[in-house]
């Protein structure tokens, strides 16, 4: 599975992690719910790390569409809210 | 994959295929973005270095107020040594303002620099992830120019073009930030300018006459030690003291400085 953290690059993880990746996603994702800045920041940079940690980063000269692209490491809760889940850029 | 990475993907590939949709010729649409993304690139630096810009004015407003801490410090002993205590408490009153100022453009000084840090930084990877979008698209033009199956090209273009998508998004970013910033610290200059500090009677934003009152009695507290302080330390406590070395020395206090009366 190819997973790209926006702002930096893509990785190549194994299939098998898509479980424990969607656990961390959905942590950092009920942190944006329940509006807990720290919470959020804490759980989106255990996702990305986790990503950095098990992935390959795919080469330059590779083109591959992603499987799954995560927000940047940067990300604020306003942002993440508004342009990344909610009514952001396109509503639901 | 729900939530927060199913958006994103959501939201990148959405420009992905807008971005396609109106290509007509590939490769072409590749070396534009990638020109496109070079000059973004020069915004992104030159929105640095108005940030810089906005610090250094700051900095330069710190010192003005830092060297006025120091006059009016001056004057507050030299009218204590006259005995003119109302005079030394104008002056410490002001002094007291000013040092607040200082502190509140400190903590925008040190914030800026901070935010000029992590915009260079974004900046460099922005410039590595550029690079890799030109070694990409030179990639997918050999392919296209040798013209393999259909479908191989609009997959890799799909991959390229999520990449174009990102650059453009994290670029995007960047731009917002070094404006957001530069805005604040003009904010700041501006308020400064228009003398807004200066006031000691204006209500402040979301301020009313209770809190106004409270800040005067905590500042006139302050001033209050800060003057007896000051008395000690020149040695004119005993009462009495000041009475007569007012006396004495009213006149030279004057000659010492004369804008000191009018400006108070």
């Amino acid at each position: 599975m190819i997973v790209r953290i926006s702002g930096e690059d893509q990785f190549r993880l194994e299939d098998n992690l898509h479980d424990q990746l969607d656990r961390l996603a959905g942590t950092a994702h009920a942190a944006v719910d329940a509006d807990d800045e720290s919470a959020f920041s804490r759980s989106l940079a255990e996702l990305l790390g986790f990503v950095r940690a098990n992935g390959t980063r795919v080469d330059d000269e590779e083109i591959e569409t992603s499987d799954v692209i995560l927000p940047p490491s940067d990300t604020t809760l306003a942002e993440a809210r508004t342009e990344f889940t909610g009514e952001g850029l396109i509503p639901d | 994959m729900a939530g927060l990475t199913g958006r994103m993907s959501t939201v990148v590939k959405a420009k992905v295929s807008k971005l396609l949709d109106r290509a007509e010729d590939p490769a072409e649409t590749l070396d534009y973005s990638y020109q496109k993304q070079v000059e973004q690139l020069q915004n992104v630096k030159k929105g640095i270095a108005d940030v810089v810009t906005a610090k250094k004015r700051l900095q330069l407003q710190e010192t003005s107020l830092q060297q006025q801490v120091v006059k009016l410090d001056t004057q507050a002993r030299q009218a204590v040594s006259s005995g003119k205590e109302d005079l030394a408490r104008v002056a410490l009153e002001r002094k007291n303002i000013a040092q607040t100022e200082l502190q509140g453009l400190d903590t925008q000084v040190t914030e800026l620099e901070d935010q000029q840090q992590k915009l260079t930084d974004s900046e460099q990877k922005l410039r590595a992830k550029i690079e890799s979008f030109r070694t990409k698209k030179e990639v997918i033009k050999a392919q296209y120019s040798a013209a393999e199956a259909q479908v191989k090209i609009s997959e890799a273009a799909t991959g390229v073009g999520e990449q174009m998508a990102d650059v453009g998004l994290a670029m995007q970013r960047a731009v917002d930030k070094t404006e957001n910033m530069k805005a604040r610290a003009d904010a700041v200059q501006e308020l400064e300018a228009a003398g807004t500090f200066d006031d000691i009677t204006a209500l402040g934003p979301g301020e009313d006459d209770i809190d106004r009152q409270l800040k005067s009695l905590s500042s006139k507290s302050a001033v209050d030690d800060d003057l007896a302080k000051l008395k000690g330390e020149l040695g004119s406590g005993a009462p009495g003291a000041a009475g007569e070395l007012g006396a004495g020395d009213e006149g030279a206090a004057a000659t010492a400085d004369p804008s000191k009366e009018q400006s108070a």
